[in-house]
């Protein structure tokens, strides 16, 4: 692993006086697969629109890549672009389009309108799109509405719309939630896959999808990280089993 | 006979005297002959012997002999005034008791009919004696129409007036009225002067009206330079200015330095009337389709002889060049003039703090009107979320309502009074019909409710033209309500729209209350804010969203009864306000009425700002004040009072 | 015609018969004209059916703005109008040109260039009080930078008015007020009298082409008719392409979660003025054509309500089908002028006598209040329900 691929340097953000990030650092470093977890309350989301450009930090500073190139700025299209990719907490695709068309839609091609107008399906990009689907274990449904999917094959096909954006960091907002115990089990396959190439974030409530996870945890408390390390580590802390286990 | 001789002479030594000693018909039978056949050049002094006279009948008889209804008796000449009960027999009246003292057939007496150079001079006699009257009613009137058109005759008659006058206040209209006539009348100098800077905190258009006239000019030429203090400014001609080059060259041309040019036209008409076989000096006439060919062709006129030679452009520059324009003032006396620039200076300023006084109460009372309009609004859109295209329909019901109200109840005061819980009620009626029938299944479908909502609008506003017609119905407002709130001779706002500004005022604080204080407020924001939790928590979101809806097209219809006072009640009513009234509540902050009140203050502050920019087009005003709403959010998409966070979001 | 069309065209055989049923349609027309055939269809009838095609034309365009990339746009009347003002310009002053040529003929001298102009500045501009031409009129002399003004001018100020509004991320109904806005101060603007485009009297006479004085007006109205015709089957294959293209896939992404399309990567902003912009000059086209068939145009037609009906039309014909929009506005439209022109018969009630010309709006507003809540998907939602047998 080479370094910190997402620098978060001192970020706070308030709303109506509610301080919903405080002081937010941390690292994540290229290759990483790590979790997030934290109560209700403790800024994730919050935390996942900044680094996305959906809301702006009031202070802090957010880096990206090798270059060190400030995200705070930048539009939620053009972060996308450079590579940090995002799942939204409830499943979001386009459900009255095929799962053939979404993913198409979100292969990693120019996105500028005239190139959009005049492309031409091809041999090439229709394998990478059939690559995704076989990863995502929806080879056989690509001609379905995405609409008549099940809860979890939309999940997945969410999180194959990331993939075939071919992004180097991917923010996944509760992959599990809504999931059978099997496809929870798939759902941490395909996550750690896909960690193999690239960095992953994944925030989640489901302690037992965390564990299976195997990874480096960090706990979000009122804004700040209240811990970091393995789970079986954070899960010993003392201040993280008051706050967050809610004792 | 020996009072007679005894009243003459001393007429003689002094006129008061003979009036103090003899009847009033003994006075005018000595100026009988100059009475029957008065002239402007032998009148005065009988009318200052009979003003001198005093009282009532001295007036009375000046009226008569103005309104050409004296009378004399041929035999005697006695004077008398007439009433006739058929053409040929005449009862005559003494002039004193009004007592008939006989009567006489149609020749015998004669009419007595004064020139109107004569006339005029009674009349101004008569402003003297009624300025003095013992009447105060009189005098007030008196002074009142001599307001209107003062001359110079009335000075001295108002001089005589002021010093006599005891009651206060009328006493300083009469000097007002002195003092202004004074500034243009009077001999001297320093008096006139004195005068004009009286003024200078006066506001009145009358003052101006004077004022102004002092610093007329005219524009003068000279082939030397005016000596420094003899103009009052110099000019040069302009062509896009008020003193064109023609202008200044038609000037010169008159004073007889320089030949006439001859214009386009002319040189036309000239070419025109010298065609010959299709040519004008040997040039083909079809090639005459410019300027510079019709030049060509009328110099080769002038050359002819046929017509006077042209003066060219340079010519007329160099012309014009070579003599000096300057304006200088009609008033001869230059303190005056000084005097009058100051005070009109130190008036103009005043003019100008007034009139954004003015323009202050005009921005807040459209303010008040698109609070007005919007309010309700506030509520349906702000709070609920729910867009109803149909709001300006409830307006224009509750402006209905108030018509049909006044068309059972005449009594204005009365019929406005029921008229607004009457608009309240039927519009509440009909927006929780609508909230019931159409909305409820709506809801997170805003641009489905926006489509249906419209589909409302458009009924409703043909079933209004169906019912009432297209004319226009008149909501007449109380006698209370009419005119206007003069604070001075600037500054002015009608009643209605004071009462429009109380209302908002009570609307925004009953609101304000019902939304935060009140149980229904409170359920409201809940409901609102999360319909599961509230309906959870023992609250019937359904019933709350139904009171809501119909409390906010309750208060459109209230609005539209004030809208109804000042503006037109056709069924076109509502959709002149609705594009205002939402962008109102957008500009101002969807989701408290603070920014509802921000919005409208903005709204109709811009727009009156614009207008006093521009203030013969309104319809420039309401456009740029448009783009202007664009560009602002721009900078403030969520409003002037915006909620932030994530709860406000998406 | 070129492979991949006629490839485009064997996966989409509704366009095909929809292009058919269109020539099919002009041709029956045609034939019933009376320039070109047996004169049972009235030249008055050709030109409201000209001004239909219009309509179905702008129908596409509110179609793509709205059905398809979801912006409920209530100001693509203000381009129809703008194209009309634009094409209205060159035909106003050249035919008065031409009048003010004749009646140069007859006078004593040939008229100087300045004096033409003067001549035609008054009799545009006499009844608003002036005769100086404006600086928009600079290029109404030259018609085809007019003509390419009526996608210029339009286009522009799509451009302008979408970037500042999709910029500041405004969206759903704050979006549609806005577009109401905008085309109400376009209409205020234009009833003023130095709008520069002769206030409320607007431009008239349009129906008389320069210089074809001696053509029928049975003629024209059939070249006008062929013209929307065609501006109507180009603008269904346009569109069609569009949306079934990658953009048109983009497009709907935008519609149905304009955030996920973001974070996808695509700059939605772009992809929503394009879309805007582009239905934008399609409406004028539309309105270009239309307008020289109505014959005049005034700033009423641009008010926000004619948007409204817009609206109406698409949304009762079936947004996000193309075809649905254009029966909607063929149906609505046609219906609107039947009853609102009298021509339907009144229906007496015994108590009443339902006059069509009075209730014609109730009905409708009502009409379409049942459409958004009992059938959101409109005229051609039945048709697809039809087609597919029951199935949702």
């Amino acid at each position: 692993m080479s370094g910190a691929i997402l620098e978060v340097d001192a970020i706070s953000v308030s709303f109506d006086g509610f301080k919903a990030i405080n002081k937010l650092s941390f690292n994540i470093d290229s290759g990483e697969l790590r979790a997030i977890i934290g109560p209700n309350g403790a800024g994730k989301t919050t935390f996942m629109d900044i680094i996305t450009g959906k809301t702006r930090p009031d202070s802090g500073d957010v880096l990206w890549g090798d270059k060190n190139i400030s995200l705070i700025k930048k539009s939620e299209s053009d972060i996308a672009n450079m590579g940090v990719c995002r799942k939204f907490q409830k499943p979001t695709v386009f459900e009255d389009q095929s799962v053939n068309d979404n993913l198409t839609m979100a292969l990693k091609n120019n996105r500028g309108p005239l190139s959009v107008l005049f492309y031409r399906p091809n041999q090439a990009d229709q394998e990478k799109v059939d690559n995704i689907a076989t990863d995502i274990g929806l080879s056989d449904q690509l001609d379905r509405r995405a609409g008549d999917l099940s809860h979890g094959q939309k999940q997945w096909l969410e999180i194959g719309m990331l993939l075939a954006q071919d992004p180097q960091l991917l923010l996944v907002d509760e992959p599990a939630a809504g999931m059978t115990l099997d496809e929870r089990n798939q759902t941490v396959a395909l996550l750690q896959r896909a960690a193999k190439t690239r960095a992953v974030v994944v925030v989640e409530h489901d302690m037992e999808f965390i564990r299976n996870l195997d990874c480096k945890v960090t706990v979000l408390h009122e804004g700040s990280v209240l811990a970091e390390g393995t789970l079986d580590h954070v899960t010993k802390n003392q201040t993280v089993i008051d706050v967050y286990l809610g004792r | 006979m020996f009072r007679i001789i005894l009243f003459a002479l001393c007429c003689l030594v002094h006129t008061n005297i003979a009036s103090a000693q003899g009847t009033f018909q003994d006075l005018v039978q000595y100026h009988a002959p100059n009475i029957i056949k008065g002239s402007v050049k032998t009148a005065p002094p009988v009318i200052t012997d009979i003003q001198n006279f005093g009282g009532p009948v001295a007036t009375d008889f000046l009226l008569a002999w103005q309104s050409k209804e004296l009378w004399f008796r041929k035999s005697d000449d006695r004077l008398i005034t007439v009433t006739t009960t058929d053409k040929k027999t005449y009862t005559l009246l003494d002039l004193q008791t009004g007592d008939a003292i006989g009567s006489a057939t149609k020749s015998e007496i004669k009419q007595i009919k004064p020139n109107s150079g004569l006339r005029g001079m009674l009349g101004t006699s008569l402003v003297a004696s009624q300025l003095i009257s013992d009447d105060i009613n009189t005098r007030t009137a008196s002074l009142r129409s001599l307001a209107r058109d003062p001359k110079l005759t009335h000075l001295a008659p108002l001089r005589v007036a002021v010093a006599k006058e005891t009651d206060p206040d009328l006493l300083v209209k009469m000097t007002r009225l002195e003092r202004l006539l004074t500034t243009q009348y009077d001999t001297n100098s320093y008096e006139r002067v004195k005068a004009i800077n009286s003024f200078s905190n006066d506001l009145g258009l009358d003052v101006r009206g004077r004022l102004n006239p002092i610093l007329d000019t005219q524009i003068q030429l000279s082939k030397t330079a005016p000596d420094h203090g003899k103009f009052a400014q110099i000019i040069t001609p302009n062509a896009n200015g008020e003193f064109t080059p023609t202008d200044a060259y038609a000037m010169i041309v008159a004073q007889g330095w320089a030949e006439p040019d001859i214009t386009t036209d002319e040189k036309r008409q000239a070419i025109i009337n010298n065609i010959e076989n299709g040519s004008v000096a040997g040039i083909d006439i079809k090639t005459l389709d410019t300027a510079q060919s019709r030049d060509a062709a009328y110099a080769a006129l002038a050359k002819l002889g046929t017509v006077p030679t042209d003066v060219s452009d340079a010519d007329i520059q160099a012309a014009i060049n070579t003599t000096h324009f300057y304006t200088t003032y009609l008033e001869k006396d230059p303190a005056v003039v000084a005097a009058t620039i100051e005070t009109l200076d130190s008036i103009n300023t005043r003019v100008g703090i007034s009139n954004t006084i003015d323009l202050f109460l005009d921005g807040l009372s459209l303010a008040s009107i698109f609070f007005l309009a919007a309010i309700g609004l506030a509520i349906t859109f702000g709070v609920m979320g729910v867009i109803n295209m149909a709001h300006g329909e409830f307006i224009m019901m509750g402006a209905y309502t108030g018509y049909l109200v006044q068309q059972i109840i005449t009594n204005y005061t009365l019929s406005i009074i029921i008229a607004i819980p009457a608009a309240f009620m039927v519009t509440f009626a009909a927006g929780v019909l609508m909230e019931r029938l159409i909305i409820r299944h709506l809801y997170h479908r805003p641009l489905e409710t926006l489509l249906a909502t419209f589909g409302v609008s458009i009924a409703l506003q043909q079933l209004a033209k169906n019912i009432f017609g297209t004319q226009a119905r008149p909501l007449t407002s109380p006698d209370w309500l009419g005119g206007a709130w003069q604070i001075n001779d600037v500054i002015s706002i009608s009643w209605i729209r004071v009462a429009i500004f109380v209302l908002s005022i009570l609307f925004f604080l009953m609101l304000w209350f019902t939304l935060n204080k009140t149980r229904l407020g409170l359920e409201t924001r809940a409901v609102t804010q999360n319909p599961r939790m509230a309906a959870s928590m023992g609250i019937n979101p359904a019933k709350i969203n139904m009171l809501t809806f119909g409390l906010g097209s309750g208060i459109a219809g209230i609005a539209g009864v004030a809208i109804g006072l000042f503006a037109k009640v056709t069924s076109e009513l509502g959709s002149d306000y609705i594009v205002q009234s939402f962008m109102t509540v957008v500009v101002g902050g969807v989701g408290n009425i603070w920014g509802t009140l921000a919005g409208a203050a903005m709204i109709g502050f811009l727009q009156k700002g614009i207008e006093w920019f521009n203030p013969s087009n309104t319809l420039a005003a309401q456009t740029f004040m448009i783009v202007f709403i664009i560009i602002f959010i721009q900078f403030r998409p969520r409003g002037i009072i915006a909620l932030r966070g994530r709860a406000a979001g998406d | 015609m070129n492979g991949p069309l006629i490839k485009f065209l064997k996966q989409h055989p509704s366009v095909l018969i929809f292009l058919t049923i269109l020539s099919m349609f002009t041709v029956l027309i045609s034939i019933g004209s009376e320039a070109f055939g047996y004169g049972f269809v009235s030249t008055s009838l050709v030109k409201t059916l000209g001004k239909t095609l219009c309509f179905c034309l702008i129908a596409l365009a509110m179609d793509l703005v709205w059905g398809y990339c979801g912006i409920l746009s209530l100001g693509h009347f203000a381009f129809f109008g703008l194209g009309g003002y634009m094409i209205g310009m060159w035909l106003m002053y050249e035919r008065t040109r031409l009048i003010v040529m004749e009646s140069a003929q007859n006078a004593q001298l040939p008229m100087t260039t300045q004096e033409i102009q003067d001549a035609i500045g008054t009799q545009i501009f006499g009844v608003v009080g002036g005769s100086e031409f404006p600086v928009i009129w600079a290029f109404s002399h030259l018609f085809w930078v007019q003509l390419l003004l009526v996608i210029l001018v339009p286009g522009l100020l799509a451009l302008i008015f979408g970037w500042l509004a999709f910029r500041s991320r405004v969206t759903g109904v704050y979006l549609s007020i806005l577009t109401q806005a905008m085309t109400l101060a376009l209409a205020l603007y234009l009833f003023q009298n130095d709008s520069g485009l002769r206030g409320n009297n607007g431009l008239s006479g349009l129906q008389n082409l320069p210089g074809l004085e001696g053509t029928a007006q049975s003629v024209i109205s059939m070249w006008f008719f062929w013209g929307s015709a065609f501006a109507l089957g180009m603008g269904y294959l346009l569109v069609k392409l569009l949306t079934e293209s990658k953009i048109g896939n983009v497009i709907r992404g935008i519609r149905d979660d304009e955030q996920r399309v973001r974070f996808l990567g695509y700059n939605v902003e772009v992809y929503k003025l394009f879309i805007f912009t582009i239905t934008a000059i399609i409406a004028a086209i539309g309105g270009a054509l239309y307008y020289p068939q109505a014959g005049i145009i005034n700033p009423a037609e641009i008010a926000p309500i004619a948007s409204i009906y817009l609206a109406v039309w698409v949304a009762i014909g079936g947004r996000g089908r193309l075809y649905g929009a254009v029966i909607g506005a063929a149906v609505v439209s046609l219906l609107s002028s039947w009853f609102t022109g009298g021509q339907a018969p009144n229906i007496p009630l015994g108590f009443a006598t339902l006059n069509w010309v009075d209730w014609w709006l109730v009905l409708l507003g009502l009409s379409f209040v049942i459409v958004t809540l009992y059938a959101p998907k409109g005229i051609g939602g039945l048709f697809d329900k039809l087609t597919k047998g029951g199935t949702s």
